[in-house]
């Protein structure tokens, strides 16, 4: 077999194995059972707990849950403006590199906090080591957040009746101590050996070979792009993100860096089955999750392989794929593979750049992060997917003609109003901000403050695929994806603010809603299985999950694809 | 209210020392043992036909212009490190199209014993970070003959220099061969 596609397949093979003992684990730590790490993180989250007096023992409602986690984000905000917009004089800036403009501090220190990562600069000329290694602490505690919500719901969803769902703070520590920081340490030492900078020294000058003078920016690049996947962040220490020959140096860091996005995201599923003792629930999870993501990555795969139909017609040869935009030691394939993994998960780094995929695989990325369920961040992956599961489990308890139940518990008009709005409030937002941007882009605005110029001038391709550009960039900003079409110019007030703002409703509601509908199922009565109980750990149910998800996806997005990739792949 | 921020300060102001300073310190601590102390993979450059001195980064693509070098991807940065980017040019787009048929010809007229259905595309397409420092074996063959030439060496004799430097895939059996420019034209500077 093609040596490209075997390390598609053994890479994904071995994430999915290595997944199923780190499930067991996860579940291990959030249900306190003891571990081989315990001697090491006990006494130190003991330590962290009494200096910051908080009891960590002290149950808390999901309401409580969610007013500590909305506090201490906004904590985190502060402190990441505040440390954007002094960079310049503050230490460890050997590049000289400028302070933020407000506007760029607030999307950039709003994109680090809710997971997404979304880059309006470049890592070399934007920002300092200082804000690197704050911009680190972000990726940690946003994934530790998206983790112990997660944590809390399953615990919503094992308790028999009840409001005390765990503590906050415990969960979210034991996520970045026990789970975040034991993997990105191996994948951080990992990478070290094989190229990426570990150093604090600012630039270096050299002479090439043929004698020209050029510079070279490294910095501490290993530890913050291990934790830029473990946490499923994507936010690249480099520019180019993971197609940095430095942040991703040859094709076993490539096969490292797919591993760490998946694995967390993976592990969750299991770790729900095996916390929950309901492993058959878990594997209908992963079903339905593993098709999805191979119905999106196939075509991907071999639609970049395929190569540019428009290169073909300047009748070259093109044996190795679509390669604009890739880079030679990864190759066409598992370029095309990452993109969707990295869409499907909210990781949003890149190891070659979307805005010159395929048209196919562009809309596969869009679709990705439209459907936003598939795998997913960590933590809140498997809370959008669990919206999915309300919606289904009422659709079918509609269609059998019984009370819809999920673990024992009856879902009632309060749950499903919850879940349907997540579940519109997604395509609402990007749509929104799409229609907005091509509102101006149509009727090329002048947009004075906004953007220097007119609004055509953000885009760096015309026509469908310039509305990809738009509609890319909302998709990726409401999914907290962080990749990008990066033609477009988006480092101006319009663009900051805009997506910013719709990064904090795409982040926060879906977290407040599923956990608001795990906390009102856990306060009911528990009602004993029967044989008149829906089965939810089945193929059935898995296949209606899945159409669910297809409806609600196909039917809010479909317009907008045919717009853009749609358009340009019938064009082409 | 009060206790809660109070708390989440705290808690924010320790994290910070953990996982901003004590991890990436020891990281570097770790990376101190690694080839170059972590300061990026160099090779050294012998003092030899070249104009240049002192160390290279294996990993990053240099600009190499001259009949005499095997040339690297077209890089959308201009193969300047300080920053690092795509082109992002759309699959569609006419002007990008066009920009790449005026690379193939250019191709054309440094080697013009190829026809053009042997020019590889990954040659006249930027990479993804502009820094790629590998060409894939077919796009170094190609330019055998040119280097051959320039250099008045046998063609044999380039082209075992290729065969040499090609990397295999990992293991050999995961992902694409590639062959590493700059090791390849400094290697090539050592012939005499």
């Amino acid at each position: 077999m093609n040596t490209e596609i075997l390390g598609i397949v053994f890479t994904f093979t071995a994430t999915i194995l290595l997944a199923l003992p780190v499930g067991k684990y996860i579940a291990k730590v959030y249900s306190g059972e003891s571990t081989l790490l315990d001697p090491v993180f006990n006494p130190l989250e003991q330590l962290f707990f009494r200096l910051s007096g908080i009891n960590s023992a002290t149950g808390m409602t999901w309401k409580q849950h969610l007013y500590a986690m909305l506090t201490i984000n906004l904590v985190w905000f502060f402190v990441c403006f505040l440390v954007l917009t002094n960079q310049s004089w503050l230490p460890l800036n050997p590049d000289g590199n400028p302070s933020m403009t407000p506007d760029l501090a607030f999307n950039t220190a709003i994109s680090f906090l809710v997971n997404c990562n979304l880059q309006h600069y470049s890592g070399e000329s934007g920002v300092s080591y200082l804000s690197q290694l704050m911009l680190m602490f972000l990726q940690f505690v946003s994934a530790g957040v998206g983790l112990a919500v997660g944590a809390m719901v399953f615990n919503a969803l094992k308790e028999r009746q009840t409001d005390q769902l765990g503590n906050f703070y415990d969960y979210f520590l034991k996520s970045c101590t026990r789970i975040l920081l034991p993997l990105s340490v191996i994948v951080a030492i990992i990478l070290v050996f094989n190229g990426t900078p570990m150093t604090f020294e600012g630039k270096d000058t050299i002479t090439t070979l043929q004698g020209d003078t050029v510079q070279v920016s490294r910095g501490p690049a290993a530890a913050f792009v291990a934790i830029k996947h473990i946490g499923t962040n994507g936010g690249g220490f480099f520019g180019a993100n993971s197609a940095h020959p430095l942040e991703n140096p040859n094709y076993l860091t490539n096969m490292v860096e797919l591993f760490a996005q998946m694995i967390i995201p993976l592990a969750m599923i299991f770790a729900l089955g095996y916390y929950l003792k309901r492993r058959r629930l878990s594997y209908m999870i992963f079903g339905v999750m593993t098709i999805g993501f191979l119905l999106l990555a196939i075509p991907t795969v071999i639609s970049e392989m395929n190569g540019s139909p428009a290169i073909n017609k300047l009748g070259i040869s093109q044996t190795a794929g679509a390669m604009e935009g890739k880079e030679v030691r990864f190759g066409a394939a598992i370029s095309g593979f990452w993109s969707i993994a990295t869409t499907v998960i909210s990781t949003g780094s890149v190891n070659s750049m979307h805005d010159s995929s395929m048209p196919m695989s562009g809309a596969m990325q869009m679709l990705s992060m439209m459907i936003n369920a598939i795998y997913g961040g960590c933590g809140v992956g498997i809370l959008n997917f669990y919206v999915f599961i309300i919606l289904a489990v009422f659709i079918s308890g509609l269609m059998v003609g019984r009370t819809p139940e999920f673990l024992g518990k009856k879902v009632e008009a309060r749950e499903v109003k919850i879940a349907a709005f997540i579940a519109i409030l997604h395509p609402l937002l990007i749509l929104s901000g799409t229609a907005l941007s091509s509102y101006f882009t149509s009727h090329n605005t002048a947009m004075a403050y906004w953007f220097s110029g007119n609004a055509t001038g953000w885009l760096n391709n015309p026509s469908y695929h310039g509305f990809s550009e738009m509609l890319y960039e909302y998709t990726s900003s409401a999914a907290n994806n962080g990749s990008g079409f990066e033609g477009l110019s988006d480092n101006n007030p319009f663009w900051n603010l805009s997506t910013g703002i719709i990064l904090l409703l795409g982040r926060f509601i879906p977290i407040i809603g599923p956990v608001a509908i795990a906390g009102l199922l856990a306060r009911k009565k528990y009602i004993p299985e029967s044989a008149g109980t829906l089965q939810t750990d089945t193929a059935t149910f898995g296949i209606m999950v899945f159409a669910v998800i297809c409806i609600i996806a196909a039917l809010s997005f479909f317009p907008a694809l045919a717009l853009g990739p749609l358009a340009e792949y019938f064009s082409m | 209210m009060k206790s809660t921020i109070l708390a989440s300060v705290k808690l924010t102001a320790i994290c910070l020392v953990f996982f901003s300073v004590v991890y990436p310190a020891f990281i570097w601590a770790v990376a101190q043992v690694s080839p170059n102390q972590g300061k990026g993979f160099v090779v050294h450059a012998e003092q030899s036909s070249n104009k240049g001195s002192g160390d290279y980064y294996t990993n990053i693509a240099q600009s190499f212009t001259e009949d005499k070098y095997f040339w690297n991807r077209p890089s959308a940065v201009g193969y300047n490190a300080a920053g690092s980017a795509g082109s992002n040019k759309g699959p569609s787009n006419a002007e990008y199209l066009k920009q790449v048929s005026e690379r193939i010809d250019t191709f054309m007229v440094h080697h013009p014993y190829l026809s053009r259905k042997e020019v590889p595309a990954e040659m006249v397409t930027a990479s993804g970070s502009g820094l790629d420092p590998d060409i894939s074996v077919q796009s170094a063959n190609v330019q055998v003959k040119r280097i051959a030439t320039a250099r008045h060496l046998e063609e044999k004799k380039v082209q075992e220099l290729v065969r040499l430097q090609t990397q295999k895939p990992l293991l050999g059996i995961f992902g694409p061969s590639k062959i590493n420019v700059l090791q390849l034209n400094m290697a090539l500077d050592q012939i005499r």
